[in-house]
């Protein structure tokens, strides 16, 4: 594979990125403690979804990687929604 | 002059596509909470006000550092700094055994109250409880050998760092073990709410 090199990324980014996940830890924590009925599971998931995203493209660094692994990471997610998604046809239509 | 062969990002692709792997890995056991949340929607309630959400949110802050400290070590060897790489990857182990020994007071709590896989008490609580608890003990379980796995993987490579084989030259096994590390990261933000905060 060709190399890219890869910038140096500061310790200070990779600190606003802990804050941003530690911020969003207690929004989920207090998201849950309010009654939205089923709206609790899909903020929890909202949120999961954003924390993962900052440490993805952040400290796994996917942002300075090839398209390659971007395109893998998007594959996976799509076998995953229809992994996801023929489960529910079958249970929630039995 | 020998020609020296080696391919550092298709390293890291490699690492990549295993952690695909782990993905679906885990995900098959999502998808399963997901059928059984829709089935049990209210004995899963009661069976998650069981767990503490203290020991979760302290974990999930515990981990969320150690990926912090991991993803700092990187910046670390690429500027050549070998002593702050060292006591960087120490704090990811540390924080791992912090989380670890979190998790043995958590679970023997539990135990302690009658609540494991296959005992009279939790049958008792009924099928919903007890999917919620079987599915518990088993992602928690599975997902702390991953943390096991990684932080004896980071060992190594601290080790190699002392001895001078992973330098600012060539760091890819510590960037594949961050890699990995930060997978346990991502599966306990998921794990958390799903399991410690349902209302």
């Amino acid at each position: 594979m060709t190399e890219h090199k890869h910038f140096i990324v500061r310790y200070k980014t990779f600190a606003i990125v802990w804050a941003l996940l530690g911020g969003l830890t207690a929004l989920t924590v207090a998201a849950s403690r309010v009654d939205l009925g089923a709206g609790n599971i899909w903020v929890a998931l909202v949120i999961a979804a954003t924390k993962s995203a900052l440490v993805i493209f952040f400290f796994m660094n996917l942002r300075q990687e090839a398209r390659l692994f971007k395109v893998g990471l998007l594959a996976v997610l799509t076998i995953l929604a229809i992994f996801i998604g023929f489960t529910f046809f079958d249970v929630l239509y039995r | 002059m020998s020609h020296e062969h080696r391919d550092d990002t298709g390293a890291r692709f490699g690492m990549w596509v295993f952690l695909y792997t782990e993905v679906i890995l885990f995900s098959g056991l999502f998808i399963l909470y997901a059928v059984s949340l829709a089935k049990f929607p209210a004995p899963y309630s009661i069976a998650s006000h069981k767990l503490n959400i203290y020991f979760g949110t302290i974990n999930t802050l515990v981990l969320l550092t150690s990926s912090l400290t991991m993803a700092m070590a990187i910046t670390a060897i690429q500027r050549g700094r070998i002593k702050q790489t060292l006591m960087l990857c120490s704090s990811t182990v540390g924080l791992a055994i912090l989380f670890l020994v979190n998790k043995f007071f958590e679970w023997s709590a539990e135990i302690g109250h009658g609540i494991y896989p296959g005992s009279e008490e939790l049958a008792a609580m009924g099928p919903g409880v007890t999917s919620f608890f079987n599915l518990y003990y088993f992602t928690a379980g599975l997902h702390g050998f991953h943390v096991i796995v990684g932080a004896t993987l980071i060992c190594v490579v601290t080790l190699r760092v002392a001895k001078g084989k992973v330098n600012s030259e060539r760091y890819v096994l510590l960037e594949n073990s961050a890699l990995y590390w930060h997978l346990v990261d991502l599966v306990w933000i998921f794990l958390f709410p799903l399991y410690y905060l349902i209302l």
